[in-house]
């Protein structure tokens, strides 16, 4: 998943720090960027996208970024869909954020639709299905590595290790839906780790 | 058809907290378990399929959507995904500078940190038990975690690597 995505948003200078001196870009500009990090982005779209904001657009500063992204992080969605929602919308409001988030999964769109064509046409071939399997099992592992990579902050704090255990147990095997998982594990956590300062 | 694709993406973007593999078990949940539409292996090549293409990792609800109804359906899944969470995001922006500092945002974010942790988890179980059903292949996985966590190897080759490893392995009949 997105890897390199830790910084949180308190070094960012407080609350004045959302006025950039810098190029202020053009819905298009913002198309045309995003566009540019869609088709650029394979296997961790993060990095890219934070290349073209902080270094080739100049559109943020560093600490303006952490500080977005923090917030993405925290609601729902992609986090980059979310970013690109965030810097669409802080430069140019609601068209903004409709260009840059076009921009964003247009290319990535079609490309996919393009590979689903090409697996509809070729699954039943015997070798096409036995590449299918490698994939499929390199796509297991990588999921599992981001996992691990995900766990790794909360090792010294058994309290969400314990929570965590619990949201995979009630997903991964009991196979509960969603909505009444999140709607009971969410404030649950919240409520845990406030009372136990876990 | 397309109803129902809508709703279920329309509801899956508003519950995708910590990133789009956290609401992988309830995608394949809700095409595979609860409306059949297709088999748990279709769901995990189009996954892959989805890995191996550039862009955010939810493009597979466009390729789902594609594999569902066509165009239409490619359209209606990605319009759905996207927009209940980007107007979520819009509005927070909006709000942003209010409740930045503020302790409630730190303790939300605490909490919902190992849920997102359980949700990848689940995840990452939901798509290996489908890959992984010979020693063969359990293998690959097991060694694509491993070279993830200890190098610094790129996504794509490992694909690569896998796709071969698949290529060659169907070569030999296992």
């Amino acid at each position: 998943m997105d890897s390199g995505g830790d910084e949180r948003g308190e070094a960012a200078g407080g609350t004045e720090a959302r006025e950039p001196a810098l190029p202020d870009p053009s819905l298009a500009g913002l198309f045309l960027g995003f566009l540019t990090v869609g088709l650029l982005g394979f296997g961790g779209v993060l990095p890219i996208a934070r290349r073209m904001i902080i270094e080739d657009k100049r559109w943020m500063t560093a600490a303006e970024f952490a500080d977005l992204l923090g917030l993405c992080q925290f609601l729902p969605g992609g986090n980059v869909i979310n970013l690109s929602v965030a810097v669409g919308f802080s430069f140019r409001g609601s068209a903004g954020a409709a260009a840059a988030l076009l921009g964003l999964v247009t290319m990535p769109g079609a490309i996919v639709i393009a590979l689903g064509i090409l697996y509809t046409r070729f699954q039943d071939d015997p070798q096409v299905r036995h590449v299918f399997a490698g994939l499929a099992a390199t796509a297991a592992g990588l999921l599992i590595a981001t996992a691990v990579k995900l766990a790794l902050p909360l090792r010294d704090k058994p309290v969400r290790i314990g929570i965590a255990l619990l949201c995979f147990g009630a997903v991964a095997i009991l196979r509960l839906p969603l909505v009444p998982t999140l709607i009971v594990l969410a404030p649950f956590s919240m409520l845990v780790i406030r009372l136990t300062r876990g | 058809m397309l109803g129902s694709i809508a709703a279920i993406f329309g509801q899956l973007s508003l519950l995708a907290f910590g990133g789009g593999n956290t609401i992988l078990p309830e995608m394949q949940r809700q095409v595979v378990e609860v409306h059949r539409w297709m088999s748990a292996s279709d769901f995990t090549s189009l996954f892959a399929l989805a890995q191996a293409a550039p862009g955010p990792n939810l493009m597979i609800v466009t390729l789902l959507g594609w594999r569902l109804a066509g165009l239409p359906g490619a359209l209606v899944a990605t319009f759905c995904q996207f927009t209940p969470s980007a107007l979520v995001t819009g509005l927070a922006v909006a709000a942003w500078q209010r409740f930045h500092t503020s302790g409630w945002r730190r303790l939300i974010a605490a909490g919902l940190v190992p849920i997102t942790v359980g949700l990848v988890a689940a995840s990452a179980t939901v798509i290996a038990r489908s890959a992984d059903k010979s020693w063969f292949f359990a293998a690959l996985t097991a060694l694509v975690a491993g070279v993830t966590l200890t190098t610094r190897t790129h996504p794509l080759c490992l694909l690569a690597f896998g796709a071969l490893y698949g290529w060659f392995g169907g070569l030999f009949a296992m």
